[in-house]
């Protein structure tokens, strides 16, 4: 109908320049933090300890005088990587799930669903403390565990777009014009039902960075003397009554990449889905 | 009949589930009895074979596994979910007093968020540019806060420097305020998004029109006919809802200091109280089903479509 | 045709002043400035029926809603004059229009399943338009939607009313959602398609009821693209076009004399028994003599059917007992209503879908027999063209990507990519098309080319046989008049044989050499197409030609 298209009028771009500057901000301090900040994140200075933010210290200093612009900064390698191996993982496990259930059908497909109707019992935190309690926290434990702990939800994803995709009037036409089954997988039903993922995956990698980091708030993930942000808010709880940027600055830059991760996931979503349509 | 099968398959799905707990457990690396004497005496060393002996003989550690986990599902259903390592009392009984708490923060926050969700959908969408906008960036923005950045954000301002509410509130109604707006904030967000996108899609639906061409007026028309469909999507997933509501309770109990399982839980991860840490899982994970089957209840309800098609 | 006919032809507006329910006076509507409506006159009298025709975007649906005052967002709306028994509802307000919505004007939109609450009660939706102006109480209100119910023909209303939508079959829902309009007897009733996506059965039935609305003094209008519905119902014609009226006057001195070339054209290009062996957008132009081989059937479909089992664990026989012969160079129409079963049918004799039994077989060899793997590359002797085709393209593909892959499933495939490009280029010729659209996506191009460009994928392995299921059924009639000249065109040209599906039986009348009829899965009836349709001898064949709307030309 010519009235919806003509009334839904596409949105500013605005956020989308925003976003692209705070994503950009975070892969520069993840790639090369000296480009932003010219300290370092362990230099301590026992005459500045928790100074509120100022021009010199533009978050402020922590209980040992340490910048924590500076801290946030070299942190980002961490968190980033953290969100960006765990959403892999994820979906690594998820698309190998997923299709194998999707294409093999029958006593498979039940097989599989039933193992992540298990998995769905268990919230994604719990499934995650549930391996970390088993492992120990540390980095590697964190990335496994949120990988883990968000991949049955990919999975179910995978599944249910692989079997909406094999709906489609294009498979049929190229199954009818003599293609292998084979080739039609591989032409048309994988990339066209990974496609769409592709948005989901970023939205994913903001969504594990939260994971991760709270778990590192909880002290169950990466520990203290790393600069990874959720350590970075949980070494601030002491402070909480007097310090409040501790917490709170922190706390600005991981929503911040969130937020800009999401836009960008939407906006490529909205993309894909146009071109599909 | 339909519910029967339901119920069946759920319980199928929580002693899956208990299995899971069961060789999460087995799966941790060392030598349980030594973990265990570790723990309750605070050394760290190896211990003889008699050293050990009482504690294997007390918890069955040398029974064969397929014993263990027989002794493990069945003690399930008489309510024995094993003994915490560190307070060496009965996990359910750990659990037990912790578990009201924690449901009366989730289901508040899920009943507030909710209102706030519907309420603003109802005020915005599709009322001209500016109001839409305002909603859909307002959710778009409260849908992706994490948990413990808002229940910092609350603490510091209106506990720490307005000193409006208790930092640490206990369970006490005038404590509950901040852990239930931590919990709902975030989900009102994200349940108004999926509400919001569905009412759009249900008000350009030709019996929309169909009705204004009745003479209903545009709010009765919202309320009347396009809320009800618009919530259903969101009602389906207000089961998995739960389940980050769930998560975020440990978040924001751990923030507040607000007794509840996720404090159990936390401390249970923290000690490596494996029986403990499985024992609150495994209960988490039998609400989560239960509070699933109840909003696939509440989707027939809405839907009565559904009633009839399964 | 009488000397009065005459005079309202040119003066429509002004028979009996008495009667006039609505006036309309250079109407005008734009949409975020462009203007869809131009500037159309017309007016409703009580107990007649005044049809606005047109294609998808000729403005015809636009106007149907701007007469409610819901036009929608964005858009601009003026007149001189659009008066409902002398108010000026042009400054009346949103307050104003809803008082006049339901109670003075009743709106019949077309598919009941959709335009109805599917979540509410039958009874309750009828009888929202009494609770929504007040009239009644709850109780009252519940029996007068029983009663309207039965009104309009719907069997044990009272069982009716406590069902949804969706319980009840698609005529019993038009009728509930025509009871709903009429609930307070308004004056006018504006129809926009109410019989579009009904069996020509129901149609028939639906049209009647609004007949005896217009008998009791209601004043209708009928918002349609189809001339043939028209015909049956209305007593004036507004054709539109682009946004304005291109020809107005008595239902049959427009059917029948039109005098503006596009009304000719659209009348022209209607498929029936008139125009079989012409072509549709040309009509002066004969198709040539052609030689049907009647040796060895191409494709042969011996005792088929098909047994679904449904969820409740019943079995179904979709298809039963169905065999046919498809020669050289015809065209075998299938027809029938919804669930028929002649979809299954056409996905059986492509060995999509298996058969419960019997078998088809191509150019004489074993084809629904053979294994996936030995099928594979007999394929491109059999082709398909579906009803949507845009669903039939990978999204990700431009045309020329389609057609070339195509192209290396045929007899001949291309050696090299410029090879494959020429030929690709080539096809789009034969179709109608050219170069310019070899890298355009299928989404940039209009329903006519991409049914064009489905046509050329189907042409490109040089098959012997092509299945069309539906292929003109969701195409305007101008469009679908050129598409159904492409396919004729090409099995002159070519020689190809036509499995040819629709519901349409002016279609399949125009296009086939021989047709099967069908009914819940059987074959009631088949023979030629002139047995068919002249000496029809089945019961439910004659039920289906009477209920078809027809011009009755010359």
């Amino acid at each position: 109908m010519t009235v919806k298209t003509l009334t839904a009028a596409p949105k500013p771009a605005l956020g989308t320049v925003l976003s692209l500057l705070v994503v950009t901000w975070v892969l520069t301090a993840a790639l090369a933090p000296s480009v932003l900040t010219d300290g370092s994140p362990t230099a301590i200075d026992l005459h500045a300890t928790l100074l509120p933010p100022s021009w010199e210290h533009p978050f402020g200093t922590d209980d040992a005088g340490r910048d924590l612009l500076t801290r946030v900064i070299h942190g980002s390698r961490q968190s980033l990587g953290i969100g960006l191996g765990a959403t892999a993982l994820a979906f690594l496990i998820a698309l190998v799930l997923g299709f194998t259930a999707a294409l093999a059908g029958g006593v498979v497909d039940a097989a599989i669903t039933r193992v992540l109707e298990v998995a769905f019992a268990f919230p994604a935190l719990l499934l995650a403390l549930l391996v970390i309690s088993v492992r120990g926290p540390s980095l590697a434990t964190v990335v496994v565990a949120v990988g883990i702990g968000s991949a049955p939800g990919y999975a179910r994803m995978v599944r249910g777009q692989v079997l909406a995709v094999r709906q489609a009037g294009y498979i049929e036409a190229a199954a009818a014009l003599g293609h292998s089954r084979f080739a039609v997988i591989r032409r048309h039903l994988f990339p066209n039902a990974v496609r769409p993922l592709v948005a989901v995956a970023t939205l994913g990698v903001g969504q594990s960075i939260v994971w991760a980091s709270g778990l590192s708030f909880l002290g169950l993930g990466v520990a203290p003397p790393s600069s990874e942000w959720g350590a970075l808010l949980d070494a601030g709880r002491l402070h909480i009554t007097t310090s409040w940027w501790l917490e709170i600055l922190p706390g600005v830059v991981i929503v911040l990449v969130t937020l800009a991760v999401t836009t960008l996931g939407r906006t490529l979503q909205r993309r894909l889905e146009g071109a599909a349509r | 009949m339909r519910y029967l099968l339901k119920l069946l398959s759920a319980v199928a799905v929580v002693i899956a589930a208990a299995s899971v707990t069961f060789f999460a457990q087995l799966a941790v690396p060392g030598d349980r009895a030594t973990t265990l004497m570790n723990l309750q005496t605070g050394q760290d060393r190896k211990w003889t074979a008699e050293e050990l002996a009482p504690l294997n003989e007390k918890y069955g550690f040398d029974d064969p596994i397929v014993v263990q986990y027989l002794d493990y599902v069945t003690g399930l259903f008489r309510g024995d979910l094993g003994t915490s390592y560190t307070q060496k009392r009965p996990v359910l009984e750990v659990i037990g007093g912790q578990l009201l708490p924690s449901l009366t923060l989730t289901v508040l926050a899920l009943v507030v968020a909710w209102f706030l969700a519907l309420g603003v959908t109802l005020l915005t969408v599709r009322r001209g540019r500016f109001l839409s906008g305002l909603g859909a960036t307002w959710e778009a923005m409260t849908a992706s806060l994490p948990h413990y950045w808002v229940g910092i954000v609350l603490l510091v301002v209106f506990a720490v420097q307005l000193r409006v509410f208790p930092v640490i509130g206990g369970t006490s109604g005038w404590g509950t305020v901040l852990p239930v707006l931590t919990l709902a904030i975030p989900l009102a967000g994200f349940v108004g998004q999926v509400t919001r996108e569905e009412f759009e899609q249900v008000l350009a639906q030709p019996f929309v029109t169909t009705a204004r061409t009745r003479g209903m007026s545009d709010l009765a028309v919202r309320l009347r006919h396009v809320l009800r469909h618009a919530v259903l999507p969101a009602v389906t997933l207000s089961g998995w809802a739960l389940g980050a509501l769930i998560s975020g309770a440990v978040i924001t109990e751990n923030i507040f200091g607000r007794p509840g399982i996720g404090q159990v839980l936390v401390t249970a991860v923290d000690t490596r109280d494996m029986p403990t840490a499985s024992g609150v899982v495994l209960v988490v994970a039998t609400v989560y089903v239960v509070a699933n089957l109840l909003v696939d209840l509440a989707y027939g309800a809405i839907d009565p479509r559904l009633r009839r098609a399964t | 045709m009488t000397a009065t006919d005459q005079q309202v032809a040119e003066q429509p507006v002004r028979e009996e002043p008495d009667t006039t329910v609505l006036r309309v006076a250079n109407l005008r509507v734009a949409f975020a400035g462009t203007e869809v409506v131009k500037g159309i006159s017309f007016s409703a009298q009580a107990g007649r029926c005044l049809a606005i025709v047109g294609e998808s975007g000729s403005g015809k649906s636009v106007t149907a809603r701007t007469l409610v005052g819901l036009t929608g967002g964005n858009s601009r709306v003026s007149a001189d004059a659009i008066d409902l028994d002398g108010v000026d509802l042009l400054r009346t307000g949103e307050r104003g229009w809803r008082s006049v919505r339901g109670s003075r004007i009743g709106f019949v939109l077309q598919d009941a399943l959709v335009s109805l609450d599917q979540l509410r009660r039958v009874g309750d939706e009828v009888a929202e338009p009494l609770r929504v102006h007040g009239r009644g109480t709850r109780r009252s209100r519940a029996a007068k939607a029983v009663e309207l119910l039965d009104a309009v023909g719907v069997p044990e209303p009272a069982v009716r009313a406590r069902q949804r939508p969706y319980e009840l079959s698609g005529g019993l829902r038009q009728r509930a959602l025509i009871a709903s309009a009429i609930a307070l007897d308004p004056p006018l009733l504006i129809a926009d398609e109410p019989t579009t996506a009904l069996d020509v059965t129901v149609q028939a039935q639906v049209l009647d009821l609004l007949a005896a609305a217009k008998e009791r003094g209601t004043s209708i209008i009928l918002i349609s693209h189809d001339l043939s519905v028209v015909a049956r119902l209305a007593d004036e014609v507004a054709v539109m076009r682009d946004g304005e009226i291109v020809e107005h006057g008595p239902a049959r001195r427009v059917l029948r004399e039109p005098r503006h070339e596009y009304t000719r054209m659209l009348l022209a290009a209607i498929p029936s028994a008139h125009t079989r062996d012409t072509k549709l957008s040309r009509p002066t132009e004969h198709r040539p003599q052609r030689t049907v081989d009647r040796g060895r059937p191409v494709l042969e479909a011996r005792r088929l059917s098909k047994v679904f089992r449904g969820p409740d664990g019943v079995d179904r026989t979709v298809v039963d007992d169905v065999s046919f012969e498809l020669f050289g160079g015809e065209t075998l129409g299938i027809v029938g209503e919804s669930g028929s079963g002649k979809t299954t049918t056409a996905r059986i004799a492509l060995a999509i879908l298996a058969a419960t039994a019997g078998e088809v077989l191509l150019r004489g060899a074993p084809w629904s027999a053979r294994s996936v793997g030995e099928r594979r590359p007999l394929r491109k002797q059999i082709g398909v063209v579906y009803q949507d085709p845009l669903s039939s393209f990978d999204p990700r593909w431009p045309v020329g990507r389609i057609l070339t892959d195509a192209l290396a499933t045929g007899t001949r495939p291309p050696a090299s990519k410029a090879e494959a490009r020429g030929r690709a280029i080539r096809l789009l010729e034969q179709v109608g098309l050219r170069e310019e659209h070899f890298d355009r996506a299928p989404l940039r191009l209009s329903g006519g080319q991409r049914q064009r460009v489905a046509i050329a994928r189907a042409l490109a392995p040089e098959p012997s046989v092509i299945v069309c299921d539906e292929p003109v059924s969701a195409l305007d009639v101008s469009i679908q008049a050129q598409v159904l000249d492409l396919l004729t065109d090409l099995q002159d040209e070519l020689g190809v044989s036509y499995l040819f599906i629709s519901h349409d039986l002016g279609v399949i009348h125009h296009v086939s050499d021989r047709i099967l009829v069908m009914k819940d899965g059987r074959v009631v009836e088949h023979g030629s197409a002139a047995d068919i349709f002249e000496r029809p001898q089945h019961e439910y064949t004659r039920r289906l030609l009477t209920a078809v709307p027809r011009l009755e030309l010359k």
